[in-house]
Parts: C-alpha cells; structure tokens; sequence
C-alpha cells in the first residue's frame, strides 16, 4: 500500500514539480511593454515619414509613383509646381497634398521601394491606435519631418507618459 | 419655505443636492463610476473573434512574451455573455458581418469593440464585393488599430487606449453607470465617440 502512495501519488507529484522549478530558473521572456520596449528588427514597418534634405527642402517630388505603387488604393498625391518664390522641392515640382489612410494602409512598403528620392520611408513607431476614423488620415503636416533627419532617430513614443500613468496609478 | 436635502440619493443631476461637489453629478455617483470604471478597466475579457490572420498576432499577445494578462486581458472567453471587448481580428466579409451583430448584440452591457488590422478597420486591400468595408458599418467600433497584421504590441497599445477611454468616462447620472443592462439601452454613437 506505502508503495503504491509513492508509486501513484508522490512520485509524479515530485517530478511534476520538478518540472516547475528546473523552468523557474529559466530567463524570463515578457517584455513589459508599456515601460521597456521590445528591440524591433531593423527593417520594421511601421508608420511612415516624408523625409527632407540636409538642406532642409522636401524630397518629394510629387511623381505619385508612391500611389500608383500601392496595393491598397491608400495614398493620395496631388502635385504642384515650383517657383524659385515659393520652392518647396529641388525639383519641378512638388507633393501639395500627400495623404496616406492609415487604416488601409497594409504597411508592404512598396512606396519606400517606388520612391525615386528616397522621400517616403517606413519607420518603427508602431503606436498608432486611435479613435476616431478620421484621425487616420496622415496629411502632410503630420507625415512631413519637421528638420531632416528626424525620420532616422530612435522612434519616440508616448510609452514614457503611459509608465509615468500607469505609476500613478499604482500609486494610488 | 423649499424643502431642505438632507442626505446625497442618488439622482437626476439636473436637481442640484448637498454635497454635489463634482461637476454634473452627485458625489455617490462620481465616486461609484471611479470606482466601476477602475474595475471595468482593469478587468477587460475579450470575445474571441479571430476571423482570419489577425487572430495570430491575437494568440500571441495573450502568449508569455506579451502577456495581455498584465492589463486584465487574459480571459478570452468563447461566450459573448462573458466577454466585455469584442476583438475584430481579420477581414469582415459581408456574409460574416449579421454573425458579428448578433453577436455583439448578445455582449452584455457595458461592453466595447476593438477593430484589429487594416481589414477589420477599413477593408484594407480587399476593397471588393465580398469584405465589409469598416466593422464600424455593422458594430461601433470604440478603438482602430492599423497594421496588417498589427504586432502584439500595437494591439497591447490599443487595449491600453480603450483602458484610457473607460477611466475618462464619468456618469452623470444613474443609467450612466450601465449597472442594469435593459434599463439603459445600447450605447449611442455620441458616446462610443467620445
């Protein structure tokens, strides 16, 4: 009968449990997102940017090759030429109106690769829930850099306030 | 002589009472919607909506990288009676779209949506005859998450959005609160806006 409580009862309790604690000193894998962020892979796609020269002018030229590049139907150019009073590009031309749905957009990067100035880039800010519908429609004031070089630095989330809330909270 | 409040009921807040010292409400009820909001926040089930690819960014949120049970979010319930969050993971074809009502309808009070991905939110690259266009056209839709699929760290942001929008909410009244499903009826849309 003592056999059979160790054989039937104890022994698979023990090597159960073993199980738990040989996986107890194992490292742990959650990335406690809203405090620290997860690496993303270097050619992450996420929200897009419109990108300026060094000289400050706007790469795009308005070809709409971007558009036409699109599975998803969700880009939305309107060109317009330059004058040397108003230059806005190095090139004839320019994007007036660059509106990108952001809630159709399937994030392929197919523009990025369709652009011939390198003007559209996709980068890692993946925090772009919203809403509202109408909020998700990028215009050119929110997808235009505002210095060049702003698209290439480390993305800048609002993850610092939702810590800094969420430690409030706790707080409380 | 008009008749003096003595105590704080709970009431209409177009009659002003003793010790109303929130705006629009009585100091029961803003106190009780702190309260009501924290829990609903903080305790958000989601419905189990996979309807195609999104579903698997779905799974691996609640997966131990991720860990949606770091918010309350663990519990997917199969049951719309249980749920609180109805997840739209995946493209909405039109002949899915009365299952997604009823099944929406039979979602106790109070209850939200959250539309995952680009199909779910707008029909993403399938503008054709067979995908709904917007969930937003059968359910109210309280958050949008882009992405195709979203990582589980956007749909984590989007969670935390609409924990954000559960906390802001303050009842003015009693039928704010949504305690009593059937007394209050559906939500309007001013209110899935807001």
């Amino acid at each position: 009968m003592s056999l059979g409580i160790y054989k039937g009862i104890v022994k698979p309790i023990t090597s159960g449990l073993g199980i738990t604690y040989r996986r107890l000193k194992h490292k742990k894998v959650t990335v406690s997102y809203p405090e620290e962020m997860r690496e993303q892979f270097p050619r992450t796609r996420w929200r897009h940017f419109l990108t300026r020269y060094e000289s400050g002018l706007e790469r795009c030229i308005g070809c709409s090759l971007c558009a036409g590049a699109c599975p998803a139907r969700c880009i939305n150019v309107v060109a317009a030429e330059n004058t040397d009073e108003a230059r806005y590009s190095p090139g004839e031309r320019y994007a007036v109106r660059y509106e990108i749905n952001m809630i159709r957009c399937i994030f392929c990067g197919y523009c990025q690769d369709a652009c011939p100035t390198g003007a559209i880039v996709l980068r890692k800010n993946f925090e772009l829930a919203d809403y509202h519908r109408e909020d998700f429609i990028y215009t050119k004031d929110r997808l235009l850099e505002e210095y060049p070089g702003q698209s290439d630095e480390p993305y800048t989330s609002n993850r610092k306030e939702w810590a800094e809330a969420r430690a409030d909270e706790k707080r409380r | 002589m008009p008749k003096r409040v003595e105590t704080v009921v709970l009431h209409d807040s177009s009659t002003p009472v003793i010790g109303d010292v929130q705006k629009g409400g009585s100091v029961v009820v803003t106190s009780l919607d702190t309260l009501l909001n924290q829990a609903r926040a903080n305790a958000l089930w989601p419905l189990t909506f996979g309807l195609a690819c999104c579903a698997i960014e779905m799974m691996s949120t609640v997966a131990s990288r991720f860990d949606l049970s770091r918010f309350g979010s663990e519990a997917f319930r199969a049951t719309p009676r249980q749920a609180d969050v109805m997840i739209i993971a995946g493209r909405l074809s039109k002949k899915m779209a009365p299952v997604l009502r009823q099944i929406y309808d039979q979602m106790p009070e109070p209850k939200w949506v959250i539309s995952m991905g680009a199909c779910a939110s707008s029909g993403g690259v399938y503008n054709n005859y067979a995908i709904v266009q917007g969930a937003d056209q059968v359910v109210p839709v309280d958050v949008y998450v882009p992405g195709c699929p979203p990582s589980p760290d956007a749909l984590i942001y989007a969670v935390l959005k609409l924990q954000d929008k559960i906390k802001r909410n303050t009842a003015r009244n009693l039928s704010d609160l949504r305690l009593v499903e059937g007394l209050t009826g559906p939500r309007t849309l001013e209110e899935v806006e807001a």
